[in-house]
């Protein structure tokens, strides 16, 4: 296999590289860009700690090559971070112990922000409905739903 | 009860001003985790790091003819391929035994098999090579001649005579067996008005942490050290057993673990396979990384609860229980897992069946046996789930049978709330629980007569509702009794080690460990209330051999009974050490002083007299000014076992209420309850948050999760989509309420609470499973509630 050229933007940097064109996106930001954040934790796009935004959409990383995301747009749990988009869910997180190993936060705080985005205001049901696809083994959802329920309800410039 | 602690103070640290026990804090390093910061194993690089890939056995039960790696050695990238045989020369085999365990037996394990696989999943090759991706390449280039052995997979069976013996020198398939007779069970038969039996059956699951197993190995033979990065529950274990098969001294290892992603007792074992990565850093001489991918996770990390257990109950009209009886069966795979071994769930179960319940008359035996399936061994709530199923589904049937109702049969029964200590059918000692506060406080929250009146009502339009009940003990901790006497090197102390630093901020070494528990928060709060020190200044080092106390780490519910009492009594001392300097320095007595908010203040009117930085500059840059004779000490250590009970056993009730469509054989969880006391309190919400996430762990053993084997012994839903574990969508809100016991072994007087919600999650649900069906004459003794179980149990397929 013959390494090939991609170009693309990662949190908003330029990243040129040579990838072979098996690696995974996941693989790609963890092994190359050592954007470490992004956690795999089962390689078959089922647990959703992978969860990463390409062009707005939040995917599973795992389940995209590096080259599906030529001159793509990539944004990680550290492009979240760092540009204050989600530190008032992380502070709802925080406040509301809403994790407690970390490893499927990052991708929990992807696909929250997605639901919160699509619907400003989302009830109990639809929350767990949308974090479905990512898997929890801590701590049992129910603080998770509730750190979004707030974070929703602050957005809506509705008290907590 | 009978014990005064040592060491009491006229000040409490439990009522001391601004004070953090009791309230809920956030966790100090939860920014790191959200921001994608953390370090977890799976995240480590060293140069030259090889990386390393097990070529696994597709068999259950087979002898290794051959092995030809040529081809594979050349692949490009490719390190080495080290076959059993080759690492043999580094790293000795064990046997999972332990002595308390009277007669338990296992064979020699090695870390990669040798001439013979014994479950499908086992390593037979290590193929190192620069990148996963080309180990992964090369092993596919190994070809192993395998001779198929007949595998023993039914635990049923794996007795019987014409069932081939796993480990011929062993004699028989039987790993353990213990036997236990208390009171005069068949009298209390004899006299019963109604003797109910049961068999339960309870599908063999797994952790499933999200973060898969991980180690990375560092043998620098410069300095002829080991480091091992290892997301581990117990870094001293793991030290001390690196060392021993390694031919090591344990000053020699040096195990590091960060961040930890689920661990769940899956995390507090030593697998073959992490003992062939230290022993192959030690070989190459060089850096080498294993992730497990979640295939081998499911074929390798320990499985659990794989138990088939008879039950029987004694019981009179009045409502009295008689008598317990159980007969229970556990399969566990080839081998005892090293080194905690894999009798102790079928032990546990023998001590908690009927320990709720006032009852003396009990007779168990459990046997334990060896299958060519994956290892199991102990897992959150060891034994307790599968306890509390049998016993609680037990006490429904008997209620049932008189026709009683479920809460009125447990308030007859339960052990009362003044009757402590006393001790259990089987042995076990309780300085104090609370039963009858607990069921009590569960009826009143869950509103237990409107939901009955509801139930009644939706019976009109074919809703079938269920309301279920589980009363539980929790084992928390445990003293050098649960291992130590067996012979294991596991400690069951812990350490803390607490100092000043010279800007009067406050570092805190602890050998227990964090996987999400809040160690860190807890360790900060208890520290930072007993020195009078904001938990801001105070900053907590673990996981890491190097640089911490020596201790048992967090498993068994122990981080906070154990290790929290350490720091409390470090804190102490080093307050105390504080106190004298200051009093030196402001010409006072340590006892005309405090520290409050940071500083020294008098004790009579709270006035600051010296700042901690202040006093922490005098003490490091300017000792030449303290009056001849002082000798400020500013770091203190302290170490705690519990040595009156060897087990704080906590207490807990949950409820279940849920909906079973009787069509389709689905059950929707409504809502669940628990009332649990494990003592003093912490911090509220990390409590609560650690008994939530159990029961969800209990819910998903439930009702869904179980490893499919099949008659070959293969494994046949190894992956996250064909296992399923609980969502966020299915699973319900979950209430918590507490009362407060706390142990009068500690100072801090806080019992564990990291299992109570598993122990008794899945006995609820099948009461209410049951409860729900009752109109159909149905009973169901069998988890997972599978849609099919269910229907099957209607007569519906």
């Amino acid at each position: 296999m013959t390494p090939v050229a991609i170009s693309l933007e990662v949190n908003g940097e330029r990243v040129d590289a040579h990838v072979l064109p098996r690696l995974n996106l996941a693989d790609f930001l963890r092994e190359h860009l050592k954007l470490t954040g992004t956690h795999v934790g089962c390689e078959h796009g089922v647990c959703g700690a992978c969860t990463v935004r390409v062009n707005g959409e939040i995917v599973r990383s795992c389940l995209i090559l590096a080259v599906q995301a030529q001159e793509g747009s990539v944004e990680t749990i550290e492009g979240l971070s760092d540009s204050g988009e989600i530190a008032d869910l992380q502070g709802a997180f925080r406040d509301r112990n809403a994790l407690q190993c970390g490893f499927c936060t990052p991708g929990m705080l992807m696909a929250a922000q997605d639901l919160l985005t699509q619907s400003p205001a989302p009830d109990r049901e639809q929350i767990r409905e949308h974090l479905s696809g990512n898997y929890c083994r801590c701590t049992g959802y129910q603080a998770i739903v509730d750190a979004v329920e707030t974070t929703a309800r602050v957005r809506a410039g509705r008290a907590p | 009860m009978t014990r005064t602690p040592e060491n009491p103070s006229a000040l409490s640290v439990l009522d001391r001003p601004n004070s953090y026990i009791g309230k809920t804090v956030p966790r100090p390093n939860l920014d790191r985790l959200m921001q994608g910061r953390g370090l977890y194993v799976s995240d480590i690089e060293l140069p030259r790091m090889g990386h390393v890939v097990f070529l696994r056995s597709p068999h259950a039960h087979a002898k290794i003819a051959g092995i030809d790696a040529s081809a594979a050695k050349r692949m490009p990238g490719v390190i080495a391929v080290v076959t059993g045989e080759e690492l043999a020369d580094v790293i000795s085999p064990w046997v999972g035994v332990l002595s308390h365990l009277k007669g338990l037996k296992s064979a020699p394990q090695s870390a990669i098999a040798i001439d013979r696989v014994c479950w499908q999943g086992e390593a037979v090759a290590a193929i190192v090579a620069t990148s996963r991706a080309a180990a992964e390449d090369a092993a596919e280039h190994i070809s192993v001649a395998y001779e198929e052995l007949d595998a023993v997979t039914d635990m049923r069976t794996a007795l019987d005579s014409t069932t081939p013996v796993i480990h011929p020198a062993l004699g028989d398939n039987l790993a353990f067996e213990r036997n236990h007779d208390a009171g005069a069970v068949d009298a209390a038969f004899a006299g019963s008005d109604e003797v109910v039996e049961a068999e339960f059956v309870f599908g063999r699951h797994t952790g499933v942490t999200l973060e898969p197993r991980s180690a990375v190995a560092d043998w620098n033979a410069a300095e002829a050290r080991l480091t091992i990065y290892q997301g581990t529950q117990a870094p001293h274990m793991v030290q001390n057993i690196a060392a021993l098969h390694l031919g090591l001294q344990e000053s020699q290892v040096r195990v590091v673990c960060k961040d930890v992603g689920g661990s769940f007792g899956i995390k507090v074992h030593i697998y073959a396979d992490e003992m062939a990565i230290y022993a192959l850093s030690k070989l190459l001489r060089r850096p080498v990384k294993f992730v497990a991918d979640r295939v081998e996770s499911f074929n390798t990390d320990i499985h659990a609860r794989d138990h088939r257990c008879k039950g029987k109950i004694g019981v009179k009209r009045d409502g009295t229980i008689t008598a317990f009886e159980i007969d229970d069966l556990t399969g566990i795979g080839p081998y005892s897992m090293y080194p905690r071994t894999s009798a102790i769930e079928a032990n546990q179960v023998v001590n908690l069946v009927g320990g709720p319940y006032v009852t003396k008359n009990y007779r168990a035996r459990a046997r334990v046996v060896f299958q060519n399936k994956n290892v199991m061994c102990q897992y959150r709530a060891v034994g307790h789930p599968i306890a509390c199923s049998v016993t609680e589904g037990l006490v429904d049937l008997a209620a049932m049978k008189i026709g009683m109702d479920p809460v009125e049969i447990r308030r007859r029964n339960l052990i009362a709330d003044d009757a402590y200590p006393c001790a259990s059918p089987s042995g076990l000692r309780f300085e104090q629980l609370s039963h009858h506060a607990a069921l009590a406080k569960l009826i009143k929250m869950m509103d237990y007569d409107a939901l009955r009146a509801e139930q009644a009502a939706l019976r009109a339009s074919n809703i079938h509702r269920g309301i279920g009940i589980a009363s539980f003990i929790e084992v928390t901790n445990p003293s050098a009794a649960f291992y130590g006497v067996g012979g294991a090197k596991i400690s069951s102390q812990d350490g803390v080690a607490v100092r000043l630093d010279a800007q009067g901020a406050v570092i805190c070494q602890t050998s227990i460990t964090e996987q999400g528990q809040g160690s860190e928060s807890l360790t900060a709060q208890i520290v930072g209330s007993v020195l009078g020190v904001s938990m801001d200044r105070v900053r907590v080092i673990l996981g890491d051999t190097d640089n911490t106390p020596y201790g048992g780490g967090t498993w068994a519910s122990r981080g906070a009974g154990i290790g929290g009492e350490a720091a409390l009594q470090a804190a102490k001392a080093l307050r105390s050490n504080i106190l004298d300097v200051a009093a030196a320095i402001l010409q006072s007595t340590p006892s005309e002083l405090d520290i409050v908010n940071n500083s020294v203040v008098s004790a009579s009117d709270g006035a600051s007299r010296i700042e901690l930085n202040e006093l922490a500059r005098v003490v490091y840059f300017r000792p030449d000014t303290l009056p001849p004779g002082i000798q400020a000490e500013l770091m203190a250590t302290r170490h705690f076992v519990p040595r009156e009970y060897p087990f704080a056993f906590t207490n807990g009730v949950q409820a279940s209420w849920l909906e079973v469509d009787t069509d389709t054989g689905f059950v929707k969880l409504l809502k669940h309850w628990v009332v649990e006391d494990c003592g003093t309190i912490i911090n509220p919400q990390l409590v609560d948050e650690q008994i939530r996430g159990g029961v969800v762990q209990g819910l998903g053993a439930a009702l869904f999760e179980k490893c499919e084997y099949d008659e070959r012994g293969q494994l046949t839903n190894a992956n996250m989509a064909d296992y399923l574990v609980p969502m966020s969508g299915e699973m319900p809100d979950i209430d918590i309420g507490h009362v407060v016991s706390p142990t009068l072994e500690s100072e801090l007087g806080a019992k564990g609470a990291g299992e109570a919600g598993t122990a008794g999650a899945a006995a609820a649900v099948t009461n209410a499973v049951n409860d729900a069906l009752s109109p159909f004459g149905v009973t169901i003794t069998e988890i997972p509630l599978t849609p099919q179980i269910i229907l099957t149990a209607l007569g519906r397929i």
